[in-house]
């Protein structure tokens, strides 16, 4: 479980930001070949592969403890990512850096094939093809939820708020700030502190 | 007429409903850019989406299409400044508190609270999706096999999407 390190003691020079020497452009320069390389989703991997392996500017611990702020957060775990990493490597400047570059090489592509499917999207033969992409779109999603489900969730009062989010959302349709509220507060509530030093703990 | 402050409205709010990824903003998307302002179609939306999730970098990128669309270059430009924008300034306060917050109980209750509910925020984001992409045997079929092969196998995701337009193509077209 990921979040058993959380009780590392707030050592006044933990052992990140001291050694990592990485300019700005360094920062653009890498963030720019993640976001121009992972293609199809999974940019976590790209992003651990680039950063922690290649460049050893986060340990594999840090890079856990960001992801997890990621996802909690609202925002995209890219650009979520780029951010943390980038702060913590030289500040808001580096954020900047990192957040624009991972953004950028997608953002072209999609600005290009907009002008494109705007063009030629009607034709029945592009028409058909991305029937078929739209298709495995969803196949795609399916499986990172699973995947996901897989990792995250702490047992069975999960699947619980997970069908009351969809039923919130795709049965009552009720908009989907309501039910991120709503249902966070009470899976939040569910998840509430119960060991209290000195304290009864249940579990 | 002058949409750049509809664009900066619609998208800077969505950028707070992705918890756990852009998915799960996708039915206020759908309702927001179809429904309410008509800059796009619900399939139109759905091709630029399922495109989008070839594309490499954020899996969101595909809001640039929809703000070209709509405004032009400055369209796209707003639209990114907007979505990416209240997120980044978010991550960036909340990063540097995280550390503070270390001994705040809540602090775990609420990420193990928030996983759940992104997950059910994914798949009903993923429904909407699959109202307007699967209709018929053969896209369930496309559909199945995607989820089963990546489920099995380790591969990339952008290859199968690129399959799956190869077959649509050949087989879905009408004759």
């Amino acid at each position: 479980m990921n979040s058993s390190g959380l009780n590392l003691k707030f050592a006044p020079d933990s052992p990140s930001p001291a050694p990592v020497n990485a300019s700005i452009l360094d920062i653009f320069i890498e963030f720019l070949i993640i976001g121009a390389t992972s293609f199809g989703g999974g940019v976590v991997a790209y992003l651990r592969n680039g950063l922690v392996v290649k460049r050893q500017w986060v340990t594999d611990k840090e890079f856990v403890e960001m992801l997890s702020i990621s996802q909690t957060l609202p925002g995209l775990n890219a650009t979520n990512m780029a951010i943390l990493v980038g702060d913590r490597l030289r500040g808001v400047l580096g954020a900047f850096a990192a957040i624009f570059a991972v953004c950028l090489p997608g953002g072209i592509l999609m600005y290009i094939a907009g002008l494109l499917y705007q063009e030629h999207g009607s034709r029945p033969v592009a028409n058909a093809a991305l029937q078929g992409v739209a298709a495995a779109a969803v196949g795609l999603i399916l499986a990172t939820g699973v995947q996901l489900g897989r990792k995250s969730l702490s047992g069975n009062t999960d699947l619980v708020f997970i069908v009351i989010t969809i039923i919130g959302v795709n049965r009552l349709h009720l908009s989907v700030p309501r039910v991120l509220i709503a249902v966070g507060i009470m899976a939040t509530i569910w998840y509430r502190p119960r060991s209290r030093p000195g304290g009864y703990s249940s579990q | 007429m002058n949409q750049l402050p509809a664009l900066v409205r619609v998208f800077a709010y969505l950028s707070l409903l992705t918890v756990g990824g852009g998915m799960a903003a996708f039915p206020e998307l759908k309702v927001l850019t179809v429904e309410v302002h008509h800059w796009l179609t619900f399939k139109q939306l759905i091709h630029l989406y399922s495109v989008g999730q070839m594309a490499p970098g954020p899996n969101m990128m595909m809001i640039v299409s929809i703000g070209e669309w709509v405004a032009g270059p400055m369209g796209a430009l707003v639209v990114v400044l907007a979505f990416f924008g209240p997120t980044a300034a978010l991550a960036l306060l909340v990063g540097r508190l995280w550390k503070r917050l270390e001994h705040w109980p809540w602090r775990d209750s609420i990420r193990k609270g928030l996983a759940p509910v992104s997950i059910g925020l994914l798949l009903a984001g993923c429904f909407t999706l699959a109202r307007g992409a699967i209709f018929g045997l053969e896209t369930a079929a496309v559909m199945v096999a995607t989820l089963l092969i990546l489920l099995q196998y380790e591969i990339n995701p952008a290859l199968l999407i690129l399959a799956a337009a190869i077959i649509g193509a050949f087989s879905f077209t009408p004759r």
